[in-house]
C-alpha cells in the first residue's frame, strides 16, 4: 500500500529547544492516523511540517509522494489544512470565506461558488451562510474551518486539535462530521489530546512524547497494552470488601485491586458498561452498600503513566492542563482525612 | 499559469477580501475620510488667512499639498492591516493554499489603492466646496491624481515592509507617524520650499513629496503666478516622483516578498 503522508528522521528544534527529534511517521493512503500526545509533545510542529508552514532541520518529508521541501506549492495543491485556531476571516460571511479559499486553490469562480454553497450546505452553515463569521459560535467557526480544508477535495487532511477547546455537543458534532469525511475516502491525519477522540476516529495511533514516537498501533493494541477500562467503586463499610471481591472477580480480566484504607477496589474490564451493571447487580444482590462506583476509560493520562512511568502533565503547559483523576497525591490526602 | 498573472489574480482575490471589511465595518470608512475632510477645512480657514503666497491664493496652493499628504499618511493603512493580519489565524490559511507567495501584498497594496482613491475622491468634493478649482482640463487633474495614486502605492510597499518587520499594530502606527509628519511637512506641501532656511530648503527641494504635490498642483492649474522652480526635481516633478515610485518598488517588492515568506516559515 502506497503511504500517504511519511516522514523520517524529522527534526525541528526552536532555539534551544528541541521539539521533533527525530520522528518517523508513515500514513498509508485512505487511512487515519491519530497523533495522540500531550501539549508540547511536538504534535502542532509535526503538522505545520507536513503542511509546509515550517521547514524542518532535518529528515524527510513527502506527502502524497512529494517532497515537502522541495516541491511545497505542489503539495500545497494536494492538501487542506485545518488548525487548531479556527482560521477564517471574522469579517467574511461563511460563503465568502469558503468561496475565497476556493479562488485561491484556482478552483475557478463558477466551481469555487458551487463548492462554497455544497459545503455550508453539508456542514450545516447554509442558515448562517451569509452572516459575517464573527456572529459564529465556537463549534461553528470549528465546521467553516474545517470546510474551508476541504474545499479542494485535498488528499490528504490535516487537523490539528479539531476538537480542543470545544463543547460536548460540538465536540460530538465535529466527531461525526470527521467521521463522515474519513468515509469519503480521504487521507487523514489528526492531532489531539484524547485518547477517546483519536479511539474514535483513528485507524492507527501514533503516541508521541518530547518529538519522539513512543508508542504505535491501532487504538485495540494501546489499550490492550495499557489495561483498557476499570470498574471502580468504593464500600460505605469495610466489612464487605471480601464478598465485594468476589463478585469484581466474575468481570475481572486481571486481578482486583484492593484498597482497605479506601475501602476502594478496582479492577479490569472489557465489557464496557455490561460489566459495570453486573458488578452492581453482585452488590445489590449481598446487600452492600456504595458510596461510588463508575466505569473508567484510559486517558492519555493512563497510557504515559504506562508508557513512560510519568504523568501527561509533566510538562504540559499549566493552563491547559486539564484537571484529571485524582493522582497519588490526593489518593494519600484521602487516606489521612 | 504564470507566476505575474497568478500573483496579480490571487492578490485581486485578496484585495477583496480586505475590501469587504470596509464594507462590514463602515466605521473605517467614516473616520478615515473624516480626517481629510478636517486637513482640508483646517488648512484653509486657519492657515489660509495668516500665511501668504505671493502671487496666488493660499487656499488654492495648500490643498494639493494636502492632498500629497493625506495619500502618504493613507499608506500607513498597509502596514497597519499586514501587521493586523500576520497576527491572526488567517494567514496560516494562507500560507497554506497554492495561491502566489506574493498574493497577501499585492493584495493588501491594492485594496489601499481604493482607500486612497476613496479619500482623494472626498477631498477634491470638500475642497471644491471651499473654493478650490482645477483650471486646468480633465487630461491634466488625471495626471493629477494618477501620480499621487502612485506615489502612495510606492510607499505602501514600504509600509507593508514595516508592518512585517514589528510587532503590533499600535507600533506601526507610532513608528510610521515619526516618519511621515516630518517627511510631509519638509517640503513645499503647505508652504513655499524656496522660503525655507538653509539646510531644510535643500531637503525640501528633494523631497519626492515636494515633487508629488509640485506635480498635482501643476495639473491642477493651481501654480499662479508664483516664479518657476529652479531645481531639476522641482521644475520636472512627474518625472522626478516616477523615478522615486520606480525605485521604492525595485528595492522594497523583492524585499519586503522576502520578508514575508520568512516570516511564514517562523
Amino acid at each position: 500500500m502506497t503511504n500517504a503522508i511519511r516522514t523520517e528522521g524529522l527534526v525541528k528544534r526552536f532555539g534551544g529547544v528541541t521539539a521533533l527529534d527525530g520522528l518517523d511517521l508513515s500514513v498509508p493512503k485512505g487511512t487515519v492516523l491519530g497523533l495522540l500526545g500531550p501539549n508540547g509533545a511536538g504534535k502542532t510542529t509535526a503538522v505545520r511540517i507536513l503542511t509546509t508552514l515550517l521547514v524542518p532541520d532535518a529528515g524527510h518529508v513527502e506527502v502524497a509522494g512529494i517532497d515537502v521541501v522541495a516541491h511545497p506549492h505542489e503539495v500545497r495543491q494536494r492538501i487542506g489544512l485545518s488548525g487548531q485556531n479556527a482560521a477564517v476571516d471574522e469579517n467574511l460571511t461563511g460563503y465568502e470565506n469558503l468561496d475565497m479559499v476556493g479562488r485561491l486553490y484556482h478552483l475557478g469562480r463558477a466551481r469555487s461558488r458551487a463548492r462554497a454553497r455544497e459545503l455550508l450546505e453539508i456542514f450545516q452553515l447554509d442558515e448562517a451562510a451569509d452572516r459575517p463569521a464573527k456572529t459564529y459560535s465556537g463549534g461553528m467557526r470549528r465546521r467553516l474551518d474545517l470546510a474551508a480544508a476541504l474545499v479542494a477535495e485535498p488528499e490528504v487532511v490535516f487537523l490539528d486539535e479539531p476538537t480542543t477547546g470545544l463543547d460536548p455537543r460540538s465536540r460530538l458534532q465535529m466527531w461525526d462530521t470527521i467521521e463522515e469525511l474519513v468515509r469519503s475516502g480521504s487521507t487523514v491525519l489528526l492531532t489531539t489530546q484524547y485518547l477517546e477522540e483519536a479511539d474514535r476516529l483513528a485507524d492507527n495511533i501514533v503516541v508521541i512524547d518530547r518529538g519522539r514516537k513512543i508508542a504505535e498501533g491501532t487504538a485495540d493494541e494501546l489499550k490492550r497494552q495499557i489495561g483498557g477500562e476499570r470498574v471502580e467503586l468504593v464500600l460505605d463499610a469495610e466489612d464487605g470488601i471480601e464478598e465485594a471481591r468476589r463478585v469484581l472477580e466474575r468481570v475481572a480480566v486481571d486481578e482486583v485491586k484492593v484498597e482497605p484504607a479506601l475501602r476502594r477496589l478496582t479492577v479490569g474490564v472489557t465489557g464496557g458498561a455490561e460489566s459495570l451493571k453486573a458488578v452492581l447487580d453482585g452488590l445489590t444482590e449481598l446487600g452492600l452498600k456504595v458510596v461510588d462506583v463508575g466505569l473508567r476509560r484510559p486517558t492519555l493520562d493512563d497510557v504515559f503513566l504506562s508508557l513512560t512511568g510519568h504523568h501527561a502533565q509533566d510538562f504540559a503547559t499549566p493552563e491547559h492542563s486539564e484537571p484529571d483523576r485524582p493522582g497519588p497525591q490526593d489518593l494519600l490526602k484521602e487516606a489521612v482525612r | 499559469m504564470s507566476s505575474l498573472v497568478m500573483a496579480l489574480s490571487d492578490g485581486a482575490v485578496v484585495a477583496k477580501r480586505n475590501l469587504i471589511k470596509i464594507k462590514r465595518i463602515p466605521e473605517i470608512l467614516i473616520w478615515t475620510t473624516m480626517s481629510p475632510i478636517m486637513f482640508v477645512v483646517l488648512f484653509a480657514y486657519v492657515f489660509g488667512s495668516s500665511i501668504e503666497i505671493p502671487g496666488m491664493s493660499y487656499r488654492e496652493y495648500l490643498i494639493a499639498g494636502v492632498f500629497a499628504q493625506t495619500v502618504v499618511f493613507g499608506s500607513t493603512f498597509t502596514g497597519a492591516g499586514l501587521a493586523e493580519d500576520m497576527t491572526k489565524g488567517i494567514i496560516d490559511r494562507f500560507r497554506s493554499l497554492p495561491m502566489a507567495r506574493s498574493a497577501v501584498l499585492v493584495g493588501r497594496t491594492g485594496s489601499d489603492i481604493v482607500y486612497n482613491a476613496i479619500s482623494l475622491f472626498v477631498m477634491t468634493a470638500t475642497g471644491l466646496i471651499v473654493g478650490w478649482r482645477i483650471r486646468t482640463g480633465v487630461p491634466d487633474a488625471i495626471v493629477g491624481f494618477v501620480v499621487l495614486l502612485l506615489f502612495a502605492y510606492a510607499i505602501s510597499w514600504i509600509m507593508a515592509f514595516v508592518g512585517l518587520k514589528v510587532s503590533s499594530v499600535e507600533v506601526v502606527n507610532n513608528a510610521s507617524f515619526m516618519v511621515i509628519f516630518p517627511m510631509t511637512f519638509i517640503a513645499n506641501t503647505f508652504v513655499d520650499a524656496s522660503r525655507l532656511p538653509g539646510p531644510l530648503q535643500t531637503i525640501a527641494e528633494w523631497n519626492p513629496v515636494s515633487a508629488v504635490a509640485q506635480a498635482a498642483r501643476e495639473a491642477f492649474g493651481n501654480t499662479g503666478t508664483i516664479p518657476e522652480p529652479t531645481v531639476w526635481s522641482l521644475d520636472h516633478p512627474v518625472a522626478y516622483t516616477l523615478i522615486w515610485v520606480a525605485l521604492i518598488l525595485i528595492v522594497f517588492v523583492p524585499l519586503t516578498v522576502r520578508s514575508y515568506n520568512r516570516a511564514a516559515t517562523k
